[in-house]
């Protein structure tokens, strides 16, 4: 509990730090989209902030030991979902992030739907999925 | 000597703009690994709300937003960011197909694997195989959907 709370925290400080500090949206998938356009103004903030955060994992390795990280092996279903994460972040403008911290907290009614809609999208997959596999 | 100091003030301009982004994605990654975002299985016991449901996660999006709220509401007072011209805030407000198929499509994914774009990008530097299909697959779909249906106007 008082690990998630800090956490939470130090997202909620992260995002805090860039509006205040340049203005700008702490939205994982605006980083991404951003990262592919060549106009100067909009990659330069994403890209470093791209560098900190892969810089934060030797880091925490550095302080705290290696986080516990279990993910699927089946190569399938990550490849599908990672194509679904890209096509929907893309076509919704947004995902945790953005539409789920920064927007909600923006009090966004755009964003709060978007933040209901993939959480109980991401509740049913989760269902769909643990039943599924009994009968595969 | 005016001069000297205006631009003794546009140099640190410059360098806290690096900086800022810099330091906020620091502390962003630092935040997914010690709340346990970054770990997928962690974040699919929080979507399995119909089964073996751990809330715990629910704690880390309380606290995100409060704390991005207050920083928001300040920044109404403000007119400008510290290091920057404009507040960049985003324009969109409509509700439509686009916004509920777009969240829906990455809800989906999001609970097959437990991993969204923050996450996914961090655990790049674990150098496992299965995350960077991941993260190959997203970046293959931000493409797809840009240049099969285009930014959102």
């Amino acid at each position: 509990m008082w690990g998630e709370l800090a956490g939470g925290a130090l997202i909620g400080l992260a995002a805090a730090l860039l509006w205040l500090g340049i203005g700008r949206i702490g939205g994982i998938s605006g980083v991404v989209a951003n990262l592919f356009l060549l106009r100067q103004g909009h990659r330069n903030w994403s890209l470093y902030f791209f560098v900190g955060l892969l810089a934060a994992y030797p880091l925490y390795v550095l302080l705290a030991g290696t986080p516990d990280m279990q993910v699927t092996d089946n190569k399938w279903i990550i490849a599908a979902a990672g194509i679904l994460v890209g096509v929907g972040t893309y076509i919704g403008n947004g995902c945790t992030s953005g539409h789920g911290v920064c927007g909600t907290g923006r009090l966004s009614v755009r964003s709060m739907v978007a933040t209901c809609t993939f959480m109980v999208f991401g509740m049913l997959a989760v269902l769909a999925m643990n039943n599924l596999r009994t009968y595969l | 000597m005016n001069q000297q100091v205006s631009n003794n003030n546009m140099m640190s301009q410059r360098i806290m703009k690096l900086v800022t982004p810099f330091v906020a994605g620091i502390i962003f990654g630092l935040g997914l690994l010690v709340s346990g975002m970054s770990n997928p299985a962690k974040v699919r016991g929080f979507l399995d709300v119909f089964g073996d449901w751990q809330p715990a996660l629910m704690a880390v999006m309380v606290a995100a937003i409060v704390i991005f709220s207050v920083a928001y509401a300040l920044s109404n007072k403000m007119k400008q960011p510290w290091f920057h011209s404009t507040f960049h805030k985003p324009s969109l407000t409509i509700l439509d197909a686009r916004l509920f198929i777009g969240a829906a499509l990455f809800g989906i994914g999001w609970g097959m694997v437990g991993l969204c774009p923050g996450p996914a990008l961090l655990n790049v530097m674990t150098g496992q195989e299965d995350i960077l299909l991941f993260v190959v697959a997203l970046l293959v779909g931000n493409r797809i959907a840009h240049y099969a249906v285009g930014p959102a106007k």
